[in-house]
């Protein structure tokens, strides 16, 4: 299709003011995105200098180069930095904050200090588990279990705990803000059926981000109080019970791995339509899929504490609600790969990432359904298993899903063309760094490596060399994309308002966008995907 | 557009007052839905201590004022009136009537705070602050300090949900005094009394669960 003449407008959000204040105090959704776009880089990169860390020390079978204590801190610092300040904000706060507003025609989220508000606090939370990791690392893991956390442990808990309770506020105020600029700032004929389904996926996140964080605000509350002030809420030695901190712990931790990966589906939904010109195919299962993740996800917590001392009876019914998760993801995974079969499908890099993602997240769902049935996850818990497991689902998953949709709609964004070739050689590298890194760590697990430790028996080590080789590589493979993006801001061929010929409103406006978003409100007739209708009008 | 008719309090992303105050009273209710969470994991754990160690927590709760919890809780609900009664003078437009009903309500959540206080004074005295200095004569000692534990935790958080309203209801005060405050533009008024009835509603709860248990047995 033609994509009209390609222009660079001559007013766009990015030049609607230069001064350093136009940024920090911008109300603009766009710019506020590209603020946590900043941020959420910086903290991917830092923990991501403790997994470069961690894999140098596994590298060898003997604790040789650092010691056990520091080996904690860095796998804590690792956790903590990449699940609070990168996985969780990545796709909501940088790609939800650009798109919300103009997929749904609208000027901007409807609450924009809010909005700015919430960055601030990200950034206020970010310094104060910085400082945490200057002042001597912590070294509890990043689920802070308890009475560890609260009575032995003596490193930084109560600065790391203050940070992620402050960095929940932001991620609560992104998902309200999102809920109510989707219930109230519609355009005329964008009904919740013609939504484009990331629409739904991120509606669906900011229900799980506005009814988890607060729980585990309050618990990362208690166990600060526990520790400050004495107070028995989950020391036995005071009456109180370990197993509830994981209880509430889990309440929130475990949906959050579908705040994670959820956006990520919508990315990938966006894709797939996209590069295959095709309606994605069972559209309304599609959506209602994500609501339905986001509710049950609320029900399986307890699949954290198969071992920890739970009833058989409670277990087992965890285990069956965790086994119900799978039917609405796997409802996504043939849904797509339908809307792939006969579809016209080009190779760019975005479509890249889908297809990246769809493997990934497939192989990271099945696995969890062994670590769903209650006798096979007795053998693999706390072992490398887990470990290769949430990562085929947050990196493989998420980080997929996120770098796809940066690069999809990275010409909308800056206005500018990134380089194929380069892209689609990193995105290979990552995909096959990405394999190389965990998937050695599935076999590691299932003979018995635990999690946590420094050193390891010789007979692993072989496994071990191939994922710190992988580490490697993926490594390089996320150096990549931060030059030749950064390249193309100034250098890049200049995209025009579609580059890529699809269909949704944010193609419709110029890119970058003007600040307002449109030069006329828009009126909404079609449904989503509507490239059937297209290619009727031009032929 | 026709800007003669622009609100000078309609923000630039919405198309008129209704839809900006639909929009702002939509968020709060979320954010009180998030409240509701929040509270709820003190709830959570207070069911789950007190199915445990029912003895313990009718024991401690006996320890506590309930003439002060009771006084406490006439003094919040009538500051929910003055709340309402606030809100429907803004709705008319009546300045300072809307002025004296937000300072009545402040005087009442002072007077709240100033009561609670008396009572965790008075705590502190009797060594039932939980910690290393916990001192409780009857039985089940260990268990009565789980239930001050939430006690404190419980009663603390509404209070700093008490001083944020009141902190609000200056804000709103401030608002009403240059008269940003009109029968036309009343919301920031409306989501402060959805706000401050919430926090009330949290203590309904909390007066009865903290104060009355195990009271029927004597």
């Amino acid at each position: 299709m033609s994509t009209g003449t390609v222009f660079m407008p001559t007013r766009h959000y990015l030049n609607d003011g230069y001064g350093i204040r136009s940024w920090l105090l911008t109300r603009d959704h766009k710019r506020i995105a590209l603020l946590y776009l900043a941020a959420v880089t910086l903290f991917f990169f830092v923990g991501g200098a403790f997994a470069v860390l961690i894999r140098l020390e596994l590298a060898t079978p003997a604790g040789d180069f650092v010691s056990d204590e520091t080996y904690n801190k860095l796998f804590t610092m690792h956790g903590v930095m990449m699940v609070f300040f990168f996985l969780i904000p990545s796709i909501p706060a940088t790609l939800g904050n650009f798109l919300v507003p103009i997929m749904i025609g609208a000027k901007d989220l409807a609450l924009p200090k809010l909005n700015l508000a919430s960055w601030y606090i990200y950034i206020l939370g970010g310094l104060f588990t910085l400082y945490a990791l200057i002042a001597g690392g912590v070294d509890t893991g990043w689920t802070f279990y308890t009475p560890f956390s609260t009575v032995s442990s003596t490193t930084n808990v109560i600065p790391t705990a203050l940070g992620i309770f402050i960095t929940g506020f932001s991620s609560i105020l992104t998902g309200l803000n999102f809920i109510v600029t989707i219930h109230r700032m519609r355009a005329p004929g964008m009904t919740w059926f013609r939504m484009p389904l990331f629409l739904w996926s991120m509606y669906a996140t900011s229900l799980i981000m506005v009814l988890g964080t607060p729980v585990l605000a309050i618990t990362i509350l208690l166990v600060a109080v526990e520790r400050l002030f004495h107070f028995g809420f989950f020391d036995p030695r005071l009456g109180g019970d370990p197993v509830l901190f994981q209880h509430l712990f889990w309440f929130y931790s475990h949906p959050a791995v579908y705040i994670m990966v959820l956006p990520s589906m919508g990315v990938v939904s966006e894709l797939v339509a996209a590069f295959c010109r095709k309606q994605v195919f069972g559209y309304g299962f599609v959506a209602f899929a994500s609501v339905a993740i986001a509710v049950l996800g609320f029900l399986v917590w307890g699949h954290h504490m198969f071992v920890a001392g739970q009833s058989v009876y409670s277990a087992l019914i965890f285990s069956a609600l965790s086994f119900l998760v799978a039917i609405p993801s796997a409802v996504k995974v043939f849904n797509w790969t339908a809307t792939m079969y006969k579809g016209s499908v080009s190779w760019q890099t975005p479509m890249l990432y889908a297809i990246g993602f769809i493997g990934l997240f497939t192989i990271g769902g099945l696995t969890g359904l062994f670590l769903a049935s209650v006798g096979l996850d007795v053998h693999v818990t706390d072992t490398y298993f887990i470990i290769a497991h949430f990562h085929y689902i947050m990196v493989g998953g998420t980080l997929m899903g996120y770098l796809g949709g940066l690069h999809y709609w990275w010409p909308k964004i800056s206005g500018r063309l990134y380089n194929e070739f380069l892209a689609k050689l990193s995105a290979g590298i990552i995909f096959l760094g990405f394999n190389l890194t965990f998937f050695p760590q599935f076999i590691l697990g299932y003979l018995g490596m635990p999690r946590r430790y420094h050193a390891y028996p010789p007979e692993f080590q072989v496994l071990n060399v191939l994922s710190s080789a992988g580490a490697s590589i993926l490594g390089v493979g996320y150096l990549i994309p931060m030059l030749y993006l950064m390249w193309s801001l100034r250098y890049g061929k200049l995209a025009g308002s579609n580059p890529w010929g699809a269909v949704g409103l944010e193609w419709t406006t110029t890119s970058p966008p003007p600040t307002e978003n449109f030069a006329e409100p828009p009126v909404v007739t079609w449904d989503a995907y509507d490239y059937e209708a297209q290619v009727t009008v031009e032929s | 557009m026709a800007d003669v008719t622009h609100h000078p309090a309609l923000a630039h992303q919405f198309d008129s007052l209704a839809q900006q105050s639909e929009a702002t009273t939509l968020g709060m209710w979320v954010f009180l839905v998030t409240e509701v969470l929040f509270f709820g994991g003190l709830f959570a754990t207070y069911a789950i201590y007190r199915s445990w160690y029912p003895d313990a927590f009718a024991a401690a709760s006996h320890e506590l004022d309930v003439t002060l919890g009771a006084i406490n809780t006439v003094v919040l609900i009538t500051s929910s009136l003055t709340m309402a009664l606030a809100v429907h003078a803004a709705q008319l437009g009546q300045r300072r009537v809307l002025m004296m009903f937000l300072v009545v309500t402040m005087i009442l959540g002072a007077a709240f705070l100033g009561i609670k206080s008396v009572e965790y004074y008075r705590k502190f005295i009797e060594h039932h602050i939980p910690g290393p200095s916990f001192e409780f004569e009857k039985a089940h000692a260990r268990h009565a300090q789980i239930f001050f534990s939430l006690y404190f935790v419980m009663t603390g958080l509404h209070a700093v949900h008490m001083v944020i309203g009141i902190g609000i209801m200056l804000v709103m005060l401030w608002l009403a005094w240059r008269g940003t405050i009109t029968d036309e533009y009343y919301s920031p008024i409306e989501i402060s009394g959805l706000y401050w009835h919430f926090v009330d509603i949290v203590w309904i709860f909390l007066f009865p669960l903290l104060y009355l248990i195990g009271r029927h047995a004597h």
